[in-house]
């Protein structure tokens, strides 16, 4: 594998074999030296044109423990805006000894265009392209609902997963259902019409306008991040109007399967998509998303760097 | 300067020799002779010059990306004789001082004729209406008139521009885009947007401009042009009007009879165009109307772009194709190689009906004594594949690069006068 740009290009078998490299990995720093030697002398370059700290600490933690040397590029606003094009940000980068470059750019299909276009050498890692995918994070929801339904799941056949907010604007439920399809979970999408492609029925999924149909039924249940300014385009009248048709508060949450999850990428908006009860509750893996968040991201880095397969690393170290 | 045209075959079917004296045609028969240029055209067809309504030069303003005597060259390599530059240059052709310079600047690299497009409002801003009258009262004698690349969306605005150009014979060619229905859109909604996560261009909002200026100008007894079609409820729509006797014309794209949303999978912008590329089942519909008579004429729509506006992410990119030197290509693989179109229709779509929608006189002439010699000789069996690197356009950004075409340009006479013989420019031009 070169590139990680979209759960659309990995087969089933890839994506089990980048979670299982992330549980050796894990195995392998959950003791008191958190540091594998593995990328030593190789540098990654977390170029973001969005803020995202959680995202780019997730993607420095995973490079260091690997001993990788990390170099931050912040570039908020477009290319354009900036005056310089996202091919010479690359080159520059490259020309600097980049050998890997985490992007996270406004729009649709930046990494696509920055691995693809002849412009750098380098790998390239999808850190949120604009509206279209968020491949890591898919990965390490993968990652979260194995480690809650089984480790060593190679399926999800069986599993209900209700993806719940803006379906439309929202690269998390994009690479979420390439990801759970692919693995053979149910999967149902959640949103008031305005925030659902029209073109759904293509996705191979279910859809539902109605939060509270069949909400016992979910084994999962996905909370997506809504942006406040999609109230001033007219996808919902107002915060308190969404929160309560598609919120997850306290009473939705009493009716969840006793061993269900809950499920947000973060950051949260407490109060709009999710009730401060349903966050904290002990349904929620908040913060095992996060925690997981680097140790899949150490998977793919591992993968994308060319490292010997985990197996022969495992015992390289162990000895 | 006397020309001789050896056994080409003619549009009616029969095969004979043209005797260009000047800049007319002053005889066709079998077995001329003739001391002056003689051109071999055995094997090809000699058809009338095309005529473009929507081409794009840039000049004034963006001269890196094409100017008059460039975007003049590649119509000519198109077998284009006539082409109607758009009003989006910098300043703006809302005025006869720029339709004047524009079409002075065609005269000056003699190459076909240039016949300016005058914008509707000042500015393209859509509020107020531009001085027209001087436009068409001017050395240009504009008589098409369009915002082109904005929508006149406002309806009063688009009424009174209706009503106004009907003082001297115009026309408003209209971008068909609901401003408000695509702020920000990137792409064709539908399946491919709605995965790629691009913005999405939804058919409507072409759709729904396009009914309320046909049922403004049918009441106001205004002419109507359409320009670039690109839904299947746009093709309905106008087969409606026709049906009903209401007075419309609409244009094509060749790359909206070739190309799909599909193409957006690869984030490559040089696949970025407005509108939208569509679906297959909207390229059928458009193929169909082009044929039976619904979509009047074939128009390019070339829109050059200098290399840094398209090597870049989709979002950040320019819209836009050039297209003036594949277009016959594109319209007979699509149209002629499939059926669904004869040779006679193709003369219809890229000369006369443009003709006669412009009021180009001199242009989509049967070929005959007394007519003014604007042709094309065409080698319709050619097959060739398109390079960007060949184009004589100053800009690159073709999608067809690579592509397997049929048929192309092999001469062009413009006004009695040979600018490109064996695919290579000729006569005087001047830099």
């Amino acid at each position: 594998m070169k590139h990680l740009l979209s759960i659309a290009d990995l087969s089933e078998f890839e994506i089990v074999g980048i979670l299982d490299t992330a549980s050796e990995l894990e195995k392998l720093t959950s003791g008191s030296v958190k540091k594998l030697p593995t990328l030593r002398g190789r540098t990654v370059v977390n170029l973001f044109f969005e803020d995202s700290t959680r995202t780019r600490l997730s993607f420095e933690s995973a490079a260091k423990r690997l001993s990788a040397d990390v170099t931050n590029f912040s570039a908020k606003g477009s290319s354009v805006s900036k005056g310089e094009s996202l091919k010479d940000t690359a080159q520059t980068l490259e020309a600097m000894g980049a050998d890997l470059i985490v992007i996270r750019h406004p729009a649709s299909g930046a990494a696509k265009r920055l691995a693809e276009s002849g412009w750098i050498e380098s790998s390239v890692i999808n850190a949120g392209d604009g509206t279209h995918e968020h491949p890591t994070q898919a990965l390490l929801d993968a990652f979260t609902i194995r480690k809650h339904f089984g480790s060593t799941l190679t399926t999800f056949s069986g599993l209900k997963i209700a993806i719940v907010g803006d379906i439309l604007h929202s690269r998390v439920a994009r690479s979420n259902v390439l990801l759970l399809r692919k693995m053979g979970a149910d999967v149902t999408l959640i949103a008031p019409p305005t925030l659902l492609p029209s073109t759904i029925d293509s996705w191979g999924v279910r859809s539902s306008y109605d939060f509270d149909e069949n909400l016992e039924e979910f084994d999962v249940v996905m909370m997506l991040r809504v942006q406040l300014e999609r109230m001033n385009d007219s996808f919902f009248p107002n915060g308190r109007e969404y929160s309560k048709g598609y919120g997850l508060d306290g009473d939705r949450l009493k009716r969840l399967k006793s061993n269900a999850i809950v499920m947000h990428p973060g950051p949260m908006n407490r109060g709009l998509e999710i009730s401060a009860a349903s966050a904290d509750s002990i349904r929620s893996v908040v913060i095992d998303q996060v925690s997981n968040g680097v140790v899949v991201r150490m998977a793919a880095l591992y993968q994308l760097l060319g490292g010997p397969n985990i197996s022969s690393t495992h015992e390289t170290l162990g000895a | 300067m006397e020309i001789l045209l050896k056994n080409g075959l003619l549009p009616d079917g029969s095969v004979a020799d043209i005797r260009i004296v000047g800049e007319f045609i002053t005889e066709i028969g079998q077995e001329l002779s003739s001391s002056g240029e003689l051109i071999n055209c055995a094997g090809l067809r000699i058809l009338p010059g095309f005529v473009d309504l929507h081409t794009h030069l840039r000049e004034p303003g963006r001269e890196n990306a094409e100017t008059v005597l460039t975007g003049s060259r590649a119509a000519i390599r198109g077998g284009f004789t006539a082409i109607s530059p758009m009003a989006n240059t910098s300043p703006v052709a809302d005025s006869a001082g720029v339709v004047e310079q524009v079409w002075r600047l065609g005269r000056e690299a003699g190459l076909c004729d240039v016949f300016p497009i005058g914008a509707v409002s000042e500015g393209l801003e859509g509020k107020k209406l531009s001085e027209m009258k001087a436009m068409a009262d001017s050395a240009a004698k504009v008589r098409i008139f369009s915002d082109d690349g904005k929508c006149v969306s406002d309806s009063l605005l688009m009424r009174r521009a209706l009503e106004y150009v009907k003082g001297f014979g115009g026309v408003i060619a209209q971008h068909a885009q609901d401003p408000r229905l695509t702020e920000g859109a990137q792409m064709n909604e539908g399946v491919v947007s709605a995965q790629l996560g691009l913005a999405g261009w939804p058919a409507i909002a072409e759709e729904a401009i396009i009914a309320r200026d046909i049922l403004l100008a049918h009441s106001l007894g205004s002419r109507l042009h359409i320009c670039h079609l690109s839904t299947k409820g746009s093709v309905e729509i106008i087969r409606w009007a026709k049906a009903q006797g209401m007075q419309v014309t609409a244009e094509v794209t060749p790359h909206h009879l070739l190309l799909t949303d599909e193409t957006a999978r690869t984030y490559d912008p040089i696949y970025k165009v407005n509108p939208p590329l569509r679906t297959d089942e909207d390229v059928k519909a458009l193929r169909a109307a082009l044929a039976d008579g619904t979509i009047d004429i074939v128009a390019t729509d070339h829109a050059p772009h200098p290399a840094e506006d398209k090597d870049c992410e989709w979002a950040a990119a320019a819209f836009g194709m050039v297209g003036l030197e594949t277009a016959l290509g594109i319209v007979i693989t699509t149209m002629i190689e499939t059926g669904l179109m004869s040779w006679t229709r193709l003369i219809e779509v890229l000369s006369k009906n443009p003709a006669k929608i412009g009021g180009y006189t001199a242009h989509g002439l049967d070929l005959k004594k007394g007519s003014i010699a604007n042709i094309a000789i065409v080698d319709p069996e050619k097959r060739w594949t398109v390079d960007r690197e060949l184009l004589l356009s100053k800009s690159r950004n073709t999608p067809f690069h690579g592509f397997e075409l049929t048929g192309d340009v092999i001469h062009t006479i413009f006004n009695g006068r040979l600018v490109m013989k064996n695919q290579n420019l000729i006569g005087a031009v001047h830099e």
